[in-house]
């Protein structure tokens, strides 16, 4: 530390060189490495999708494999593929925050506390090799105790049938909350229903299903010693397979007017 | 001060977490599993080396008016690369880090080494010092994350060691393990561990209990 010089010239050039250079290099790691983040983040989101629907193969590439999935624009209310729009330049977390592309949710319908929904949202439908539509993977998302989980539901081609289950994102308790991402929990949700008579009826319970209960095919473990979480995540998707969400689509895929 | 003392009295003689009690938020916040803690270490060690040998290098020129400011600018830089870095290399584990790679310029122990070492040393010994002082904070921190990951998940580095009840083992998980209070219990055991050791790092006690009397209460 030198004592000379503490005048105000040197203190102001000193502040500004540094800022400049350090601006150029935090600048330049940006620009430089924006391109594989970008890659990252749509190659980890693919393999959600792949791994929600269970069609997930470790031993291929991701991309090879998301080859066979469709991304779709789907309006909610009226539950109909929107066509006009690329799906690749669809940001569905920045059209939620857009109050044109966006609406406020009603407080007592707000279950999942999202404040504001979106118009307009992404879907990904897998078929067979004749085109019939094998699975819809929808994208869902909603509070837990500490934060928004993201993720991906997986449902049959019937509309009611689970596929499968999974969160990307989530800041929920390792090992509490966090559990959400154990595979021995997400392996409970293939083949529980959605809709019972048209019904809303799967939920999340707290502690396990009672295995004598007529209810089973409705309904979910919770996850011990995370409350809050799987109260959370039973609000979510019931939001999101609810009137609120993808409920329009699925009633009008289960008519056959969408395919 | 010779170079070799510079990197290894961090560890234990002059350990930041244990003897100085600095960096405990992030020391409480990662350590629930190993994989991402030793990430959380590698990045901790390199800005403190880095940012401690860049601002060596320049403290002839730093006013010390503004020194404060010129070392955090230094700091968060680093760490804004660090993050970027992460993201683009090992997106997962940044992912799991989320904003404790950003609150590493907020640790105590960078910021405290650039004050107390980086501006008074010349750039070698200072970027030493640096790594000496994230080795240091590494070794607590892989310690209490042992200990976390292996009782609270009966695991380690995401391998199954102790086969859980919940998957049809024999081990109870300890569910407080992976709650921060529990980094609390373990780090301050370690200081224990450490001081009766090196009995020279325990401290003066600032107050002395006196004798009870109850006559002199009377007065």
């Amino acid at each position: 530390m030198s004592a000379n010089g503490e005048g105000l010239g040197r203190v102001v050039t000193v502040a500004l060189g540094l800022c400049l250079v350090c601006s150029v290099v935090v600048s330049t790691a940006a620009v430089l490495l924006k391109p594989a983040q970008q890659a990252n983040k749509t190659l980890d989101l693919k393999r959600n999708i792949l791994m929600a629907a269970g069609l997930l193969d470790t031993s291929k590439s991701v991309e090879e494999q998301f080859e066979q999935v469709e991304t779709r624009i789907v309006d909610l209310d009226q539950g109909r593929f929107v066509d006009g729009i690329d799906p690749a330049a669809f940001d569905q977390r920045e059209a939620a925050k857009d109050p044109n592309q966006s609406r406020a949710i009603p407080t007592d319908k707000d279950v999942a506390k999202l404040v504001r929904r979106e118009d307009q949202a992404l879907v990904y439908l897998v078929r067979t090799q004749a085109g019939v539509l094998d699975k819809i993977i929808l994208p869902i998302r909603g509070y837990g105790l500490w934060s928004t989980l993201y993720g991906f539901m997986a449902l049959e081609s019937d509309g009611n049938t689970v596929a499968g289950l999974g969160f990307y994102e989530h800041g929920e308790t390792p090992g509490l909350g966090g559990e959400v991402d154990n595979p021995r929990w997400k392996s409970l949700w293939p083949g529980k229903q959605v809709y019972r008579d048209d019904q809303l009826s799967i939920q999340v319970l707290k502690g396990s299903v009672p295995a004598a209960s007529d209810n089973a095919k409705w309904q979910v473990d919770g996850l011990s010693g995370a409350t809050l979480t799987t109260k959370g995540v039973d609000n979510l998707v019931r939001y999101w397979l609810g009137d609120e969400g993808f409920k329009p689509l699925l009633d009008n895929l289960r008519r056959g007017e969408v395919s | 001060m010779s170079m070799q003392e510079t990197l290894t009295d961090p560890l234990f003689k002059n350990n930041p977490i244990a003897l100085q009690i600095l960096g405990i938020c992030s020391a409480l916040a990662v350590t629930t599993s190993l994989r991402v803690t030793v990430v959380m270490c590698i990045a901790l060690t390199l800005v403190t080396a880095f940012s401690s040998l860049f601002i060596s290098s320049i403290r002839q020129f730093i006013p010390s008016s503004i020194r404060i400011i010129v070392q955090m600018t230094i700091i968060a830089s680093l760490v804004i690369v660090v993050d970027q870095v992460l993201k683009a290399v090992a997106y997962d584990i940044s992912k799991q880090l989320s904003v404790f790679v950003g609150l590493i310029i907020t640790n105590c122990i960078v910021m405290g080494r650039a004050e107390a070492y980086a501006m008074k040393n010349p750039p070698i010994p200072s970027f030493i010092d640096g790594i000496g002082n994230g080795l240091g904070y590494s070794f607590v921190l892989l310690v209490v994350a042992t200990v976390r990951e292996l009782f609270g998940t009966g695991k380690l580095f995401g391998l199954e060691i102790l086969p859980l009840v919940t998957e049809g083992g024999w081990y109870q998980a300890n569910g407080l393990l992976l709650l921060p209070p529990s980094a609390f219990f373990l780090i301050g055991l370690l200081i224990w561990a450490i001081r009766s050791i090196n009995t020279e790092q325990v401290e003066e006690p600032e107050f002395k209990i006196a004798h009870h009397d109850p006559a002199e209460e009377r007065v």
